[in-house]
Formats: C-alpha cells, sequence, structure tokens
C-alpha cells in the first residue's frame, strides 16, 4: 500500500475544492453526530419508563412509539439517518464510521450527567482512544470513491471542471 | 439473550451499512432538502436495489438495538454495537474499493478499542 497516495489528498493548487469538500463533511458528521445522542437518550429515557420491550412481536415496540420521550427518540433516528444517508453519498465508509464514532463519547457523558450511569477511569481511557483515533482519521481527506470505484486525479479534475 | 440481542444488532448493521454506502454513491449528493425534494428523494430511494436492500438488514438491527437498550444500560449498549467497525473497515476496502490508508487502520482500531473500554 502506498501510504503517500495522491488519491488520499486533492489536487494542488485545489484548495477551495477540498475546503468545500472537508467543510461539508464537518458540519454532516456534527449533525450526524447529535442526532445520534439525542435520539438514542430519549430512546434510553422512555424504554425505561415503559419498563422494556424485550419481545419478538412488533405489537409492544408500536406501542412504545406512542411514549412521548420514544417518539421523539425516533424523530431524532430519522433525521440521524438521513443526514447520515447524505454523509454516505460523497464521504468514504471508513471515513464516517470512525469520524461519527464521536457520538459514543457523548453518549458515555450524557448517560453519567443525565441517567446517573457510572463513569470509570477505564471509560475515560476509552474516551480518550475514540477521540485520538477519530483525530487520526480526521487527517484523511474523506472522499476516494464514487459510483465508479476509486477516485483518481484526474476524476478530481474532472469534478472541479464540472 | 444479550449476546443474541448484540448479533442482530451488529451483523445486519454492518451489512446494511456497506449496501448503504453503495447505494448512496450511486444516486449522488442530496442537494434539495425541501419537503418536495424530500419526497423526490424517497421515490429515487424506492428503485435503488442497494438502498432498498439495506432496509431489512437496518431494520433489524434498529429493533434488536431498541430490545438492547431495554435490557441493558445505555453505556453497554451503544459502545458495544460499534464492535463490527474492523469488520465494516475490511469489506469496504474490499467490496467499496475504498483507500484505507494506515491513519484510517490505526484509527478505526482506537476507536474500536475506545468503545470495548466503556463498555467494560
Amino acid at each position: 500500500m502506498d501510504l503517500r497516495s495522491p488519491v488520499l489528498r486533492p489536487p494542488e493548487g485545489r484548495s477551495w475544492h477540498k475546503h468545500t469538500i472537508i467543510g461539508k463533511t464537518v458540519i454532516v458528521s456534527l449533525i450526524v453526530i447529535a442526532t445520534n445522542v439525542i435520539g438514542n437518550y430519549a430512546l434510553k429515557r422512555g424504554l425505561s419508563q415503559i419498563g422494556g420491550v424485550e419481545s419478538w412481536s412488533p405489537m409492544p415496540y408500536i406501542h412504545a412509539f406512542l411514549h412521548p420521550w420514544v417518539g421523539i427518540g425516533v424523530i431524532f433516528m430519522f433525521a440521524w439517518l438521513t443526514s447520515r444517508l447524505s454523509l454516505l453519498s460523497w464521504a468514504d465508509l471508513t471515513y464516517v464510521l470512525p469520524v461519527t464514532s464521536f457520538s459514543y463519547v457523548l453518549s458515555a457523558i450524557i448517560g453519567a450527567i443525565y441517567l446517573n450511569e457510572q463513569v470509570s477511569n477505564l471509560h475515560w481511557a476509552g474516551i480518550s482512544l475514540i477521540t485520538v483515533g477519530i483525530l487520526l482519521v480526521v487527517l484523511t481527506y474523506p472522499e476516494t470513491t464514487d459510483e465508479h470505484g476509486p477516485l483518481t486525479d484526474s476524476d478530481h479534475e474532472n469534478r472541479m471542471i464540472e | 439473550m444479550i449476546g443474541l440481542l448484540v448479533t442482530l444488532v451488529v451483523v445486519p448493521g454492518a451489512i446494511g451499512d456497506l449496501l448503504n454506502s453503495a447505494g448512496m454513491k450511486r444516486h449522488g449528493e442530496i442537494t434539495d432538502w425541501s419537503p418536495l425534494g424530500l419526497l423526490r428523494l424517497s421515490r429515487d430511494l424506492l428503485h435503488n436495489f442497494y438502498i432498498m436492500a439495506s432496509i431489512p438488514a437496518m431494520a433489524i438491527s434498529f429493533f434488536a438495538l431498541m430490545a438492547l437498550l431495554s435490557a441493558s444500560d445505555l453505556s453497554f449498549a451503544v459502545p458495544i454495537t460499534a464492535s463490527s467497525y474492523i469488520l465494516e473497515t475490511a469489506l469496504a476496502k474490499y467490496y467499496l474499493k475504498e483507500r484505507v490508508d494506515w491513519r484510517r487502520w490505526v484509527g478505526t482500531t482506537l476507536v474500536a478499542i475506545g468503545i470495548a473500554c466503556l463498555s467494560i
């Protein structure tokens, strides 16, 4: 594997294109993270109040949707799904997965603050590892493929001409 | 029961992610966020084989996550589902032909280890 592959960075002298891709990737990633955290928190809160829906029948799940917190959770999870689909339309799955995992860090912190769940030293170590991992992935260029496969330098040039 | 629920969250979730990514690359970027635009998006996605194939996988994963959330702590249920990250990275490299350099491998591995720490 060539670690200096030009495909992993935008062509020289085209910084505006680079900034556009990276800028919109950061903004949509933040939306994906926020909607995921809020959705999970609302679902957990609602399901805790209902008392659980551990069943193979769909009826308890449908009944659970009527609970306000579960309803809010489902709405935010729909927003999460839509924003994530949008992000995946240009960004690599191998970029989106680790970067949006910051939601796990936020979920752990929110669980500790609002749901009185314990955050141990090991949890803090995990939070640190996730953060370092995300920082490493953020250093890579988010888009290396399209519908035809891997992007080359000429693909980047053609897109900028368009 | 918890182990089965975790498997039902992780495996169909990984397959659904791969199909979603392939489908959205073929669809292209979403540019119209108006209600009419979202309706058109829904119509387009209904005709997208990859997206349609991902729906059953994602549905199984979602309902298993709901059951898992009701049976365990949020700080366990959410992080444990990230155990598929390395598997998904390998699948994306070989099936989606994504360029995965050392920073993505190391970063994803650190994230997976970090998530495992969170779930203990």
